[in-house]
């Protein structure tokens, strides 16, 4: 039953909302509009599950002091502390909260992607190079791309209509090769949906599925 | 061909301070280069152009501060486009983080727009977890996926809010955002309710993208920094609106950045083909 239960409601509820979807009826409709508040009321428990599994990583990490476990501390005080001076003096426009928020938090995530746009100029020093005809051509659409997505770019090549090649790229040989990797995609979508349906994929049953 | 092999074996150290400089120096010397305008961003411009003063525009900004650089320039410019043109904004966010961003940019349009009441003119809608299923839900009712805004007011005491109750009332859902969830509105807000939507993404993104502009999925699209950039000089050249230009700003830096690492390509081709050629 442990197994079974929850493989029979997965495989009636997708069935269920795979053919609601082709009847235009009210009680279709009715049908759907209450499964979509269903799912938005199990999204709230899912959230609550996730503080719960950070709170059990780090105090874990904590009490076995664990290598970085000091990180861990700061973690703890940091959403303790946040937490409390949003209940305590608010989440309004000019409250501590958003000062918080604005002058530390976003600054902070700010630079850490910043630090990828360094990485990005090594790495494509060192790796970017016409090895084989295929990286030779890449190269070159890349270069043709880098230097007609700026101004500068633009406003030299303009009267090669540099700005309308690069479109052109983006519009045609760009799409093609994207329509293909989303059709792919989209199969495999599908193809896994039914597996899960089916109970041949049961990874999302953690241990109980084994 | 000694100089070439210490170039090709250079710390890396320098180019993180060649990176560096070419990024500073463009904001403390502004050179301030025309930008082409392209199609995405032209349609996207012309949707919200041609909607009738009254009429609503949902504004999700779904990224968090991680893609704030490219992605926050567009929120405010178009923010500021439906603000002069009397268009009403359903401001949200799909992102937990987002929600933040979304009450700093609305602070600061309204800098330059201080007679915009929340209510009549923008409504600000509270985070509800589940991305696609909160688009389902503002397709069947959104006052029941939305019963408050954001300051917890009910949403039906709002006056704008009193007659929208889907996506039919919306002229164009557009979403700010750095990954896939744009996708999701089209999936669901364009295919299972036949709404306009139209994206803001990041430069990485927005290749992934032209398919859906092909297929009118996408009504129009803001495509990184650039895109942005497009955007502001579309609003101030046509409505006269001056206001700091951030993206312009970030482009000059971004145009020394792309030749930097033009230059370093070429050098380390140069040097490979040098290398290769001495060895044969």
């Amino acid at each position: 039953m442990r197994r079974t239960g929850p493989l029979k409601l997965c495989l009636i509820c997708g069935v269920v909302m795979i053919i609601q979807f082709f009847i235009p009826h009210r009680f279709s409709k009715n049908l759907f509009e209450e499964a979509v508040h269903w799912l938005i009321v199990c999204g709230v428990p899912a959230l609550v599950i996730g503080y719960y599994s950070i709170f059990h990583v780090h105090w874990t990490k904590i009490r076995r002091k664990r290598e970085g476990w000091g990180y861990s501390i700061i973690i703890f005080a940091a959403v303790i502390i946040v937490a409390l001076i949003g209940f305590i003096w608010g989440i309004g426009e000019k409250s501590v909260f958003m000062k918080i928020y604005q002058y530390m938090t976003m600054t902070m995530q700010a630079t850490m992607f910043s630090l990828l746009g360094f990485y990005m100029a090594s790495a494509a020093f060192r790796s970017f190079k016409a090895r084989t005809p295929e990286a030779t051509l890449l190269l070159i659409v890349a270069l043709v791309i880098m230097f007609g997505r700026v101004p500068i770019g633009e406003s030299v090549f303009i009267k090669l209509k540099l700005p309308n090649l690069v479109e052109w790229v983006l519009m045609y040989p760009n799409m093609a090769a994207q329509r293909g990797i989303g059709l792919g995609v989209g199969l495999g979508i599908m193809a896994t949906s039914l597996k899960i349906m089916l109970g041949i994929e049961r990874g999302w049953l953690g241990g109980a599925g084994k | 061909m000694n100089l070439l092999n210490k170039f090709m074996n250079m710390d890396r150290r320098w180019i993180y301070l060649i990176t560096a400089i070419c990024v500073i120096i463009p904001f403390l010397i502004p050179i301030g280069l025309p930008t082409y305008t392209t199609p995405p961003v032209k349609n996207l411009y012309d949707k919200i152009d041609s909607t009738p003063e009254g009429q609503i525009v949902l504004l999700s900004l779904d990224f968090d501060a991680a893609t704030l650089p490219e992605l926050y320039p567009m929120a405010v410019t178009i923010l500021n486009h439906c603000f002069v043109k009397d268009i009403k904004v359903i401001l949200m966010s799909l992102y937990m983080q987002g929600i933040g961003i979304a009450q700093v940019c609305l602070e600061d349009v309204k800098r330059e727009f201080p007679d915009k009441k929340e209510g009549i003119d923008y409504t600000f809608l509270p985070f509800v977890p589940g991305a696609s299923i909160v688009i389902l839900g503002i397709g069947e009712d959104i006052h029941k996926t939305f019963p408050t805004d954001y300051y917890g007011t009910l949403i039906d005491s709002l006056p704008m809010m009193r007659d929208v109750r889907n996506f039919d009332q919306i002229s164009v859902a557009i979403s700010l955002s750095g990954s896939a969830i744009s996708r999701t509105w089209i999936t669901y807000a364009n295919q299972r309710y036949g709404a306009n939507v139209a994206a803001g993404v990041t430069a990485v993104m927005a290749a992934e993208n032209y398919p859906y502009l092909q297929t009118k999925q996408l009504t129009g699209m803001l495509g990184g920094l650039k895109g942005a950039a497009e955007y502001e000089n579309l609003v101030e050249k046509n409505l006269k609106l001056e206001t700091r230009k951030a993206a312009c700003i970030g482009m000059d830096a971004q145009s020394a950045v792309h030749i930097m690492m033009i230059v370093f390509i070429i050098l380390a081709n140069i040097a490979y083909f040098a290398g290769r050629r001495r060895k044969k």
